[in-house]
C-alpha cells in the first residue's frame, strides 16, 4: 500500500505542480507554516530570490511526500526546510545532495562549526544547512512577578516554586493563570518530550515508566490544578495571553512572538521550570536540504545562501521570531519582543542545570503515534485522574512496540542505545 | 408501456449504476477489508486497537449523547417552524428564506460561527457579563466543563441542522390536503388532537425521510465538534480522522468507518421498521 | 376553554393577540438563524483587536472590510477558492449528467430490478458516504486522481447523485406524459421529444438540482480534506490551516464559507419545498 501510496502521490504531485509556471523552484517546509508566517516567507523573507513556490506541509504528510518522490526517482521538489529529526531520515536513505562547498563558505561568513556539524546528521558529508535555531521558553505578564514566592528567581525556576507561584496567583485573582498549548494544533507533546521527561527522570524513552516519571506526573497533576482549563483548547499562546486569558504560558518562541512583540514592557521572558534531573530544553534546529535529483539544484542553492545571508536571518529573527544560525548580534533596535525572547534562550542555555533534549529522530511517519503515546499519558493521568502506575505500564507498552517497529535508536538524553530505543 | 424498447430504462440508469458500483460498493468492500485484516490477511488487530484506545468508548458514548439530544429538538423546532409558516401569507417565502440559510452553512463553518459566540472573551460572556450574571469570563467549552461543551456542541448542531429537517416537514406539511384538517374541525376536534392525529399521521413519510438523513447526518457530526471543542470530545469520525492524518495508520481508520456504518445502517433499519410507510409512497 | 369564551367576548383582541404570538415567534427564530451569522461577520471585519476586545457590545463598531480582504489575499485561500469551485462544478455536471437519466428512467418506464436500483439509492443515503473517502485514497492514488480536483469531484458526486436522481424522477413525473406523447404524434423521435418538450418544462427544477449538488459539494470536508494535499477545496483547506491561525483569520474563513451558500439558497428558495416534497414523498 506504501507503494501505492507513492506512485499516486507523485502522480499528483506532478499535476499539481505541472499546472503552475515551469520556472518556480519548489520549496517544502515544515516549518512556518501558519497563514501569518507562511505569508511573511513569501512575501518578505523570498522576495528577491527569484520565483520560488514556498509551499507547507504537516510532517507526517512531508515524510510520505519525501519517500514516495525517492522511491519513483521523480523529484518536483528543489528545497527542503525541515526539522533536524525530520531531515534525518532523509540522509539515512541517502537521498539528500550533499553540500560541504556551501557550508565552508557559510563557515567563513560566521555560521557556527558546533552548529553545522550538526547538518552532517553523523554523516562524513554535509546534509543541510542549519537554517533557523528556536526553543520553548515561558512568558509571564509583568503583573504576575508580584505573587512569585519569596526567594524565586524567575529565570531559576524549580517545579515547586512554579507550583507555589499558580497558587498564589489562583488565589488573588480567582482564576487560573497558567497556560500550556494542549489544543489539538499545540506543541504539547514536545513539553513532555523535552521538559517534563527529561527534567523528572533524566531520558524520554527509556526512563517512561520508571519511578522518578510517576513522582513527575503527580508534580504535574498538583501543578494541574492551577492550569487554565482552557488549555486543552489552546493552540498558540500568544492569544490567551494577549486576551488576558492566563498571565503564565510555556510555548514555542514563535508562538509567544506575536503577543510579545505586540506589547513588549509588559511581559518577562524566563526558562522553563527544572526538576530534580536538571532544566530539562529542547533546542530546536531547522535545516535547509536539497535532494538529491532536485530538478532546480541551482534555484535552491540561492536560496538556501539567501536565506543564509545576514540580513536576511536577521529579517527572519524579527518577523517570525526564529534566532539565526549565524553568529550575528541582534542589534539593540531590532524589536524588543524578540529580544526577550532571545534573552530568556540564553538564559536557559546558561543555566548551571541545563539538560539539552534533541527532537525523536527514525521514527519516520510513526512521529504521530510517538506524540499520541505522550499526550494519552497525559489526558489519562491529568485529565481523567486514572492511577500513574496503570497508564505508564499501558502506554509503555504502546511506547515500545512503536520504538521496535521503527528500530529508532536512542536520542539525548536517553543513553545510546544499540537498536531500537528501549523502554525499561 | 413499451416491450419492444424495454432496454431503454436500463440504458437510463446504466451509468448511475456503474458510478455507485465503481465508487460507492467497492470502496465499501475495501474499507471493509481494510478493516479487517493486517498486511494482507485477515486479522482482527485494527478493531482490537480501535477498541483498547483511550478515546474509543467516550468517542461512541459522545455520538450517541449527541445524536439523541439533538434530533428529537431539531423535529420539534421543524414542526414549530411548519405549523407556524402554515398560518402565514404575505412573507411566507422571505421567512422560509431565512430558516432555511443554514442548509448552506458547512458543519466547519457552524463550528466557527459558534466558536466566536461561546470563546471565553466571546459574545455569550459578553452578554452574561452585562446581565450581571457571571463577574468574569468564564469557559464553558473546557474539558472541566464537559456538560457546557456537550450542550455548545449540541446547540451549534441545533442551529445547522434544523433547516433540512425543516425543508423536509414542510414539503410534507404543504401535500396534507385541507380538507383533511377541515374535516376535522368541523367535527370538533382541537389543534391538538388535530395535530397529533391528523397532521403527524399524514406526514409519516416526510418524517421518516427527515428522521433517517438527519439521524445518519448526525453520527457524521465531525467539523462543529473539532472547532468547538478540539480533543475535549472525542466523536467517532473525529478519531476515524485523526488516525488517518495525524497518525497515519490507515486501518485503525478504516475499523472506525466501519463502525459508523454499521451503527448508521442500524439506525436507518430500526426508523424503516418504527415508522412504517406505505410502500407505495417510497422513493 | 376560557380562550373560546374570550373569542366570543372580544374576537378581535383574541386574534391580535394570537397574531402577535406567531409573529413574535418567527421573529425569534428568524433572529436565532441570523444572529449567530452577524456575530461571526462581526469577527471576521473586527480585526485582530476586535477579537480580544472585552466585554464586547455586539455593535458593529470599530470593523472595516481591511481584514477580510487581507485574509482573501492570503497564499492559498483564492487557490482553495477556486478548487472548490472547480469541484462542486464537477459534481454538478456529473451528478446531473448520470442522475438525470436514471430519474428520468425511474419516471417513465416500469422495469425489473426498479425497486432494487432504488434500495441502492436508498442505501446510500443511509450511509455516512465522507467516511468511504479513506479506501478511496489507495483506489485514486492508484489511478492519479490522489490530490486532484477531479477525484474530490468524483466522491462529492457519490454524495450527489442518489439524491440528483430521486429529485429529477419528481420532477419528470410532474412534467405530463400526454404533453410528450402529443410530440410524438406530430413526427417527433423520442429524442427529439424530450429535448423540445420535457427538457425545458422540466429545467427549473433541473437547475434547482444542480444548485442543491453544489452546495452539497462546497460544503463537504471530510473526504476533501482526506483525498488532497496541496490541492485543497476551501472547508479542508481550513480545516487544516485555521487551526493553526489566530481567531480572527478563523471567522473570516467562516464568513467566506457562509456568504456562497447565502446566495445559493436565495437563488433556489422558490424551488426548494417542490423539491423536497416531491423526494421525500
Amino acid at each position: 500500500m506504501k507503494r501505492l501510496m507513492s506512485l499516486g502521490i507523485v502522480a499528483s504531485t506532478v499535476l499539481a505542480f505541472a499546472s503552475p509556471v515551469l520556472a518556480q523552484t519548489v520549496f517544502v517546509s515544515t516549518q512556518l507554516r501558519p497563514i501569518e508566517e507562511a505569508t511573511i516567507v513569501r512575501e518578505e523573507l523570498l522576495q528577491d530570490v527569484g520565483d520560488v513556490d514556498y509551499v507547507v506541509e504537516e510532517p507526517p504528510q512531508f515524510a510520505v511526500r519525501m519517500e514516495a518522490e525517492r522511491q519513483a526517482g521523480t523529484r518536483t521538489v528543489s528545497l527542503v526546510g525541515a526539522l533536524h529529526g525530520e531531515l534525518s531520515p532523509l540522509a539515512d536513505r541517502d537521498s539528500l545532495e550533499p553540500l560541504d562547498e556551501l557550508a565552508k563558505k557559510l563557515a567563513a561568513g560566521g555560521m557556527p562549526q558546533s552548529l553545522l556539524d550538526l547538518g552532517k546528521l553523523g554523516k562524513s558529508t554535509q546534509q543541510y544547512i542549519p537554517w533557523m535555531q528556536a526553543t520553548y521558553v515561558m512568558a509571564a505578564k509583568k503583573e504576575a512577578l508580584q505573587y512569585l514566592p519569596a526567594g524565586a528567581d524567575v529565570n531559576a525556576l524549580t517545579y515547586d516554586q512554579l507550583i507555589e507561584w499558580a497558587k498564589k496567583m489562583q488565589e488573588a485573582t480567582g482564576q487560573p493563570q497558567i497556560g500550556f498549548p494542549a489544543g489539538p494544533k499545540g506543541l504539547m507533546a514536545r513539553y513532555f518530550q523535552g521538559y517534563f521527561y527529561p527534567s523528572f527522570t533524566g531520558g524520554v524513552v527509556r526512563t517512561f515508566q520508571s519511578a522518578d516519571a510517576a513522582a513527575g506526573w503527580e508534580k504535574l497533576k498538583a501543578l494541574w490544578a492551577y492550569v487554565n482549563p482552557n488549555s486543552t483548547n489552546y493552540d498558540f499562546m500568544q492569544e490567551p495571553l494577549a486576551a488576558g486569558e492566563v498571565m503564565v504560558a510555556w510555548d514555542h518562541v514563535a508562538r509567544l512572538k506575536n503577543a510579545i512583540s505586540a506589547a513588549p514592557d509588559d511581559y518577562v521572558v524566563f526558562p522553563a521550570p527544572a526538576g530534580p534531573k536538571g532544566r530539562g530544553y529542547m533546542p530546536v534546529v531547522a535545516g535547509l536540504a536539497i535532494p538529491k535529483g532536485a530538478p532546480d539544484k541551482d534555484g535552491a542553492t540561492k536560496i538556501i545562501e539567501h536565506l543564509a545571508a545576514p540580513d536576511v536571518q536577521l529579517l527572519t529573527a524579527s518577523r517570525v521570531g526564529f534566532f539565526p544560525t549565524l553568529n550575528v548580534k541582534l542589534p539593540e533596535d531590532l524589536d524588543p519582543g524578540v529580544a526577550l525572547l532571545a534573552g530568556a534562550v540564553t538564559a536557559t542555555q546558561a543555566s548551571k542545570d541545563a539538560l539539552i533534549s534533541l527532537l525523536p529522530v527514525g521514527l519516520g511517519d510513526k512521529g504521530g503515534e510517538f506524540n499520541k503515546v505522550y499526550m494519552d499519558s497525559f489526558q489519562r493521568i491529568v485529565l481523567q485522574n486514572e492511577p500513574v502506575a496503570d497508564v505508564l505500564k499501558a502506554q509503555g507498552q504502546t511506547l515500545a512496540k512503536l520504538m521496535t517497529d521503527t528500530k529508532a535508536p536512542c536520542w539525548a538524553p536517553d543513553a545510546k542505545s544499540d537498536g531500537p530505543c528501549p523502554v525499561e | 408501456m413499451t416491450n419492444n424498447r424495454s432496454w431503454i430504462p436500463y440504458l437510463l440508469i446504466l451509468p448511475s449504476v456503474a458510478f455507485l458500483a465503481l465508487l460507492f460498493i467497492v470502496p465499501l468492500v475495501q474499507t471493509i477489508w481494510l478493516a479487517f485484516s493486517d498486511n494482507g490477511v485477515p486479522s482482527p488487530a485494527n478493531a482490537q486497537r480501535m477498541m483498547a484506545d483511550i478515546n474509543f468508548t467516550r468517542s461512541i458514548k459522545n455520538t450517541f449523547l449527541l445524536t439523541i439530544a439533538v434530533v428529537p429538538v431539531q423535529l420539534a423546532i421543524a414542526l414549530a417552524m411548519g405549523t407556524m409558516v402554515a398560518k402565514v401569507g404575505r412573507g411566507r417565502e422571505t421567512i422560509l428564506w431565512v430558516w432555511t440559510i443554514p442548509l448552506g452553512i458547512s458543519d466547519l463553518a457552524a463550528g466557527l460561527v459558534w466558536l466566536s459566540i461561546l470563546q471565553n472573551s466571546g459574545y455569550f460572556n459578553s452578554l452574561l457579563l452585562g446581565l450581571g450574571v457571571i463577574g468574569r469570563q468564564a469557559s464553558w467549552l473546557s474539558y472541566q466543563t464537559p456538560v457546557a461543551l456537550f450542550f455548545a456542541i449540541a446547540v451549534a448542531e441545533i442551529w445547522r441542522g434544523t433547516a433540512i429537517v425543516m425543508v423536509i416537514i414542510v414539503a410534507g406539511l404543504n401535500q396534507v390536503p385541507k380538507e383533511f384538517r377541515e374535516a376535522a374541525e368541523i367535527f370538533g376536534a382541537g389543534p391538538w388532537t388535530r395535530f397529533w392525529r391528523i397532521t403527524l399521521p399524514l406526514i409519516r413519510p416526510a418524517l421518516q425521510s427527515a428522521l433517517i438523513l438527519r439521524t445518519v447526518l448526525a453520527f457524521e457530526v465531525f467539523a462543529v465538534v473539532y472547532a468547538l471543542g478540539g480533543r475535549n470530545f472525542p466523536v467517532l469520525v473525529g478519531e476515524a480522522y485523526n488516525w488517518q492524518n495525524q497518525n497515519q495508520n490507515y486501518g485503525v481508520a478504516a475499523a472506525y468507518a466501519v463502525l459508523i456504518m454499521i451503527i448508521s445502517l442500524a439506525a436507518t433499519l430500526i426508523y424503516l421498521k418504527a415508522i412504517k410507510v406505505d410502500p407505495e409512497r417510497l422513493p | 376553554m376560557s380562550a373560546q369564551t374570550t373569542s366570543t367576548a372580544n374576537p378581535a383582541g383574541f386574534v391580535s393577540s394570537r397574531r402577535w404570538l406567531l409573529w413574535s415567534g418567527i421573529a425569534a427564530l428568524c433572529a436565532w438563524v441570523l444572529v449567530p451569522i452577524y456575530l461571526v461577520a462581526l469577527g471576521a471585519l473586527g480585526g485582530r483587536q476586535g477579537v480580544y476586545q472585552w466585554p464586547k457590545t455586539g455593535l458593529p463598531t470599530g470593523i472595516s472590510l481591511d481584514p477580510f480582504i487581507l485574509f482573501l489575499k492570503t497564499e492559498g485561500v483564492l487557490q482553495s477558492f477556486l478548487n472548490s469551485l472547480g469541484a462542486a462544478g464537477i459534481t454538478v455536471a456529473l451528478s446531473i449528467l448520470l442522475g438525470a437519466p436514471a430519474g428520468y428512467a425511474l419516471a417513465r418506464y416500469n422495469f425489473h430490478g426498479k425497486d432494487s436500483y432504488r434500495l441502492l439509492v436508498l442505501l446510500t443515503r443511509a450511509f455516512p458516504l465522507a467516511i468511504l473517502a479513506l479506501p478511496l485514497t489507495v483506489s485514486f492514488i492508484k489511478l492519479g486522481l490522489y490530490d486532484t480536483i477531479i477525484g474530490v469531484g468524483l466522491i462529492h458526486t457519490v454524495l450527489a447523485l442518489p439524491f440528483a436522481a430521486l429529485v429529477t424522477q419528481g420532477i419528470f413525473l410532474g412534467v405530463p406524459r400526454e404533453l410528450e406523447e402529443a410530440a410524438w404524434v406530430f413526427g417527433c423521435t423520442r429524442v427529439q421529444a424530450f429535448f423540445k418538450i420535457v427538457a425545458p418544462l422540466a429545467l427549473p427544477g433541473i437547475v434547482a438540482t444542480a444548485v442543491f449538488a453544489f452546495v452539497i459539494s462546497w460544503n463537504e470536508v471530510f473526504a476533501a480534506s482526506v483525498l488532497t494535499v496541496r490541492n485543497r477545496t476551501l472547508t479542508a483547506y481550513l480545516l487544516t490551516v485555521l487551526s493553526e491561525s489566530p481567531m480572527h483569520y478563523r471567522f473570516a474563513g467562516g464568513l467566506m464559507l457562509i456568504l456562497p451558500s447565502v446566495i445559493f439558497i436565495f437563488a433556489v428558495r422558490r424551488y426548494l419545498f417542490a423539491i423536497w416534497g416531491i423526494s421525500s414523498k
